[in-house]
């Protein structure tokens, strides 16, 4: 079977869509997120999308098949929030580690799957490491700018643990995503690059991808583009990339500029446009689709896919759209200054 | 599909911002005043908790010019873990000082750590050594790259601090194999710090510690290119405390040494460097000789150094002037004003018309408007000329300067009022590029036409020039540059505009766009119509027939059929010149006697600097003739000065430019700096030139003609002009430049004083200037510093008409026409530092006013243009600089097919 650095030579690979808005076609109740296991739980635990892995696991190996057959190639675990400390407000920190073992199963039995249907077009499972709902570079409290809710080393470790249980799910990448404080990334590099030494084990590829928040081209935690680059550059991802908070349109011109700069893959995967006046998001898969194709044909992109509001849909133009356009080269890595 | 991108091997930090470190950057200056060990005040706020008021002192060193700022908290009376965190923590939220990276400076390592777990960006840590032992060595590297930061590694292991250049070269040498190959470090991520000591203390054994560091810097950057080198500066005037003019002074020359030697980066106090040339001259010579430890015997250097007392100076000076006409209607004199260009009254007068009219908008569109009707008028029918316009303009924006607030005033009180609707034109210099007087000229031009104009300045990004354009909804887009990298950059917003669907007409100018360049690369890219401009003077009725209704489809219409006819040509033409293969272009080249040839041998090799240049002396070689041109006056010097269409007018412009250059000349405005220097040098190659530098040999990659010549006309390149080394004899070559400084300040001024005319006047003189001073070294050096023309007589005349033996071609210009060989001349010329003039990225030298170009002496040098070469030379060139394909054909675009 081939592996993934030797097929995203060969062409542009496309990876899954929204998961929250998939499950939220269901329309869970909070006795469908409790399930049987959690029945008699504490607290409410009604939108905890992760807790699904261990309730409904039936609905989130559903929507990973339907990604599948929209045609991704790299599909996402349901494990965005799944971190002793986004985990903490439903009091679930000490299941952490199981959800993303479940999280990871459900995933790898899916993708492999359709790997044994076709095996030309393997399929790939990525562990999603969300950014935690509190953060290393910004103080929740503006009479106390130096305050921080979390420490470093707190951050470290609730990453370490989903680490673990992702790769002991059997998950074939890691994905840090939804950056926005790149401090918090900083964090998951740390306990990635720490938990493969301490098993002593070759890591597993790293894909890496930001969020610039508004046409101010930066990250919430304030920096550019290139200064968030500089800054995880140093895990030596298999591909950096932005997703979410943006549409493609607004995307493109970040896109460019990362393609222009990143020494790895490029990944890409929008958000279905902005919100409209009713918070929802409307942008038909079609154009979706024609948008990054233009970014394909440009030479930007190495992985493409959709993040919040995108659908089986969404994935399904995205994946026809760029079909046959050559994905951009890996740069020239010069190791000497020029003949000067 | 964009072309395969080159990453290059520099080193790269970030705050919120990014901070490149690339060859050209010269020094980088770390901020050293957020030390408690350092700065007694800044201690002092951290150990009373005023963590507040410490952050001004992070952001006084920024707004110095740190580009990093080292913070340390190592005392012994403080929690340094506690007090570092808390430190970064609050700086984080100062966007203002967290752009630049932080460089984290403990002597423990749980206190980098603890900074190390703050910062979001890419730091550098300072500092781990061998002290303690390979092992620790290697565990801190590791936690280290962990957080993604760069490290700087002290010369320092198990014996001890190195002080000797020896020791220093072979600890950091060893580090250096641990790091890359144990660790798996990048080179550039590595940062040396050789260990700069405190010398003139008295004991002997300290005297030699100045040129220890600068001498181990130089091998450190021979056996490790890509790794930098840094140092506390401040160690080495530590016998001098208290003293601040010796220890500045002390600062500034070692570093001029040690900069020189190849260090990147050093923790200065970045408010308090004075700049090597304006040390006080003996004061300058007594830190030489200490730093490099001369006429040292005894201490003697010491001795005198610390005899040495104070100094004093100062200076001042002033003007006026006088009028005649007065008694008209004020319209009548708003009008004179205006065609005339006189400032002097327009105050007072358009004051007076203000209480005169019932709205302050009808001045302007009264009696004003119909003052610049009357100069558009003239100046279409050719009989005003753009220095008149320019001034007209002045008196223009001055008046309206003076209404604007009235009108403001009425807009409150009436808030439906009108809205000023004149069409918009958006105008920029492209990325890369610091060219502008061509620019200001139309943005005055078209001001005068009524138009809104809109300056982006210089080095703007395509992004932002669209978006500003569709913010401000721009009527039309004017790009403006002046070297031939700027050619892409237009190219490339052209297919920016197409693919965000704009509508606007863009305009193309500046001295290397070209109607034909502009036909077959530019227009092809945007549908909504593309026109090269020639200059200022059809520019107005360019953006006429664009923003006319009923003109512009036409126009457009007829544009685009004449483009397509240039491209259509264009195309058609290709195999009408003949080219012959690059081996025969070789076998061609310029036939040279060198058996028997006496090479002319300089008076020193090295460079000389010339600092604060007479501009007096300067000033005679002017060349007048560029000048009148920039200002759209076509003719020979100085018969130009008594021409009958432009004769008056051209008189007025000179004797104004003569003015205002008494001024530059008397009252300092701008300083002329120039490097010239000689190497030893042989061709080993038929297009490579090997030159002999201290640091290690560069070998200059030349361009070959490849058209095909009459018989017995040679196929030319540079390097035939040098004698090849078989010949077993050693020839030269040469290299210098020249720059105008210190134009910012009165440029700003003018501009805050709406005077577009004196703005662009002081422009086009620095400009002239550095043309002039490049032509006054060259003759002294012909005559004096090479002295192979010591005979030579020749008018300032025949100067300019090149008659003198020997040439000064400059890179990016017809003999040489690849920029990137400017790194190399600026190399061998001491870098920004000694050139004080910094490459952009496109190799745009800033200041503008600013020429370099190498010295040829053979006597059957030539200037000649290289033209179009072949496929087959580019690929060798190429292999030869080192570049992949791609970026050779970037940078060579102009002379490719």
């Amino acid at each position: 079977m081939p592996n993934i650095r030797d097929l995203l030579k060969q062409r542009i690979l496309i990876i899954d869509g929204a998961m929250g808005t998939m499950i939220q076609r269901h329309k869970p109740t909070e006795a469908i997120y409790r399930g049987e296991r959690f029945k008699d739980w504490k607290i409410d635990v009604k939108n905890n999308s992760d807790i699904l892995n261990l309730t409904q696991p039936a609905i989130i190996e559903g929507i990973h098949r339907e990604y599948l057959e929209a045609g991704a190639d790299i599909i996402e675990t349901n494990t965005f929030a799944a971190t002793s400390i986004p985990q903490a407000d439903f009091e679930l920190q000490p299941y952490v580690y199981e959800i993303n073992v479940e999280g990871a199963k459900i995933a790898r039995k899916a993708a492999d799957e359709y790997t044994k249907k076709d095996p030309s077009k393997p399929r790939f499972v990525a562990g999603a490491i969300g950014p935690l709902n509190k953060t290393l570079s910004l103080s929740p409290d503006v009479n106390n700018p130096g305050y921080r809710a979390v420490t470093f080393d707190e951050v470290v470790d609730a990453y370490y643990e989903q680490v673990k249980g992702l790769v002991d799910g059997g998950v074939d990448l890691l994905l840090i995503e939804t950056i926005f404080d790149t401090l918090n990334a900083k964090a998951a590099i740390f306990a990635i690059k720490k938990y493969f030494r301490d098993i002593k084990k070759e890591p597993l590829p790293v894909m890496i991808s930001g969020t610039i928040t508004d046409a101010s081209g930066r990250t919430l935690s304030g920096q550019t583009l290139e200064a968030f680059y500089t800054s995880v550059a140093h895990a030596k991802p298999l591909s950096v990339g932005l997703n979410c908070a943006l549409g493609a349109k607004e995307m493109r011109p970040y896109i460019e500029e990362l393609s222009q700069i990143s020494s790895c893959y490029v990944s890409a995967y929008p958000n279905a446009g902005l919100p409209n006046a009713m918070g929802e998001y409307d942008e038909r898969p079609e154009d979706t689709g024609h948008y990054l194709e233009d970014w394909a044909k440009e030479g930007f992109v190495n992985i493409v896919g959709g993040c919040c509001g995108t659908t089986p849909d969404h994935i399904r133009h995205i994946a026809e759209h760029v079909k046959n356009i050559k994905p951009r080269p890996l740069p020239v890595i010069e190791k000497e200054l020029a003949n000067r | 599909m964009q072309d395969t991108v080159v990453i290059k091997p520099y080193l790269r930090l970030s705050g919120l911002e990014p901070l490149v470190i690339r060859p050209e950057t010269n020094f980088v200056n770390v901020g050293e005043r957020t030390n408690v060990t350092g700065s007694k005040k800044f201690a002092r706020l951290i150990k009373e908790n005023k963590y507040e008021e410490a952050l001004s002192v992070a952001r006084q060193q920024v707004e110095n010019g740190a580009q990093i700022l080292d913070v340390n908290m190592d005392d012994a009376l403080l929690d340094g873990v506690q007090a570092m965190t808390t430190f970064l923590n609050l700086l984080q939220s100062e966007p203002d000082i967290a752009k630049i990276p932080i460089m984290v400076d403990s002597s423990k390592f749980e206190i980098i750590e603890a900074g190390l777990k703050c910062v979001q960006g890419k730091c550098i840590v300072n500092s781990i050594s061998m002290k303690e032992g390979e092992e620790k060595f290697i565990q801190q590297a590791i936690i280290c790259q962990s957080y993604g930061a760069s490290v700087i590694v002290m010369a320092f292991d198990e014996k001890g601090q190195a002080d000797t250049e020896q020791r220093k070269v072979e600890i950091c040498h060893r580090a250096y194999k641990i790091l890359t190959e144990k660790v798996g470090f990048d080179p550039q991520d590595i940062i040396f710090d050789p260990n700069i000591f405190a010398i003139a203390t008295g004991l002997e054994e300290h005297n030699n510690y100045g040129v220890d560091f600068i001498e181990a810097t130089k091998k450190i950057k021979q056996l490790m290119p890509l790794t930098k080198v840094s140092g506390g500066v401040s160690n080495l005037s530590f016998s001098f405390r208290g003293n601040e003019p010796v220890r500045e002074a002390m600062h500034s020359v070692f570093l001029y040494y040690a900069i020189k030697a190849g260090m990147d980066m050093g923790i200065v106090n970045a408010g308090q460097l004075v700049v090597y040339d304006e040390i006080e001259p003996q004061l300058r010579q007594l830190c030489e000789d200490v730093i490099l430890n001369r006429n040292n015997t005894n201490n003697e250097a010491t001795e005198k150094l610390i005899a040495f007392a104070e100094t004093v100076k100062a200076k001042g000076k002033e003007e006026k002037k006088d009028d005649a006409w007065r008694n008209t209607s004020v319209e009548e004199r708003l009008k004179h004003a205006l065609v005339n260009g006189i400032t002097d009254y327009i105050e007072a007068d358009t004051e007076e018309a203000r209480l005169k009219y019932p709205k302050p908008l009808e001045v302007i569109e009264g009696p004003l408007m119909d003052g610049m009707g009357v100069v558009g008028d003239l100046f279409g029918a050719g009989k005003m000329f753009l220095p008149q316009v320019v001034k007209s303009a002045r008196v223009m924006k001055k008046s309206v300067a003076w209404l604007t607030p009235f009108i403001e005033e009425e807009k409150k009180k009436n808030p439906v009022a009108e809205n000023g609707n004149a069409p918009k034109i958006l105008l920029a210099t492209v990325k890369g590029d610091v060219h502008d007087i061509g620019k200001n000229i139309v943005g005055v031009v078209l001001g005068c036409n009524g138009y809104d104009i809109i300056d982006l300045g210089v080095m703007v990004p395509t992004d932002k020039i669209l978006e500003t354009a569709e913010k401000e909804n721009a009527d039309i887009i004017g790009l403006s540059g002046l070297i031939t990298p700027s050619l892409d950059e237009m190219v490339h917003v052209a297919h920016e505009m197409k693919r965000r669907d704009m509508k606007q007409p863009l305009l193309i100018g500046g001295a290397t766009t070209s109607r034909m360049h502009t036909a077959v690369k530019i227009a092809p890219q945007y549908d909504n119509g593309v026109v090269h401009v020639l200059d200022a003077s059809r520019s107005v009725t360019v953006a006429g027939s664009l923003l006319s209704n009923e003109q512009k489809k036409d126009f457009l219409t007829s544009i685009k059929t004449e483009y397509k006819k240039l491209a259509d040509d264009f195309a058609n033409k290709k195999p009408v010149k003949q080219y012959i293969s690059f081996a025969d272009a070789q076998d061609n080249k310029a036939k040279i006697d060198w058996d028997n040839y006496t090479v002319p041998v300089p008076s020193f090799t090295g460079t000389k600097v010339f600092n604060d240049y007479d501009l007096k002396e300067i000033r005679k070689y002017i060349d007048w003739k560029p000048f009148f041109i920039s200002w759209e006056l076509h003719g020979n010097f100085p018969d130009i000065l008594t021409d009958k269409t432009v004769g008056t007018e051209a008189a007025k412009l000179y004797n104004d430019a003569n003015d205002l250059l008494d001024k530059i000349v008397n009252e300092k405005w701008l300083t002329a700096q120039g490097v010239i220097g000689f190497w030893q040098a042989n061709t080993i190659a038929p297009d490579t030139i090997e030159v002999k530098y201290e640091k290690a040999n560069i070998k200059l990659e030349s361009l070959r003609q490849q058209i095909k010549k009459a018989a017995g006309h040679p196929n030319l390149a540079l390097s035939d002009f040098i004698m090849p080394k078989e010949k077993g004899k050693k020839d030269f070559i040469g290299s210098f430049s020249v720059t105008i400084k210190g134009i910012e300040p009165h440029i700003k001024k003018f501009a805050e004083a709406l005077d577009d005319y004196n703005k662009i006047m002081l422009q086009a003189l620095a400009d002239r200037l550095a043309e002039a001073f490049a032509e006054c070294l060259h003759e002294r050096t012909r005559k004096e510093f090479w002295g192979y023309g010591k005979d030579e007589s020749l008018t300032n005349e025949e100067l300019i008409k090149e008659q003198y033996t020997g040439i000064r071609p400059a890179p990016g210009y017809p003999a040489c026409p690849d920029h990137t060989e400017k790194y190399k001349l600026f190399e061998l010329l001491g870098g920004e530092e000694a050139t004080g003039i910094h490459l952009t990225e496109s190799l745009a030298m800033y200041p503008a006013a600013s020429v370099c170009g190498w010295y040829f002496s053979h006597p059957q040098s030539q200037y000649f243009g290289v033209g179009k070469i072949q496929k087959d030379q580019l690929d060798d060139y190429a292999q030869r600089k080192g570049m992949s394909i791609e970026e050779a054909e970037r940078w060579l675009r102009p002379i490719l097919e």
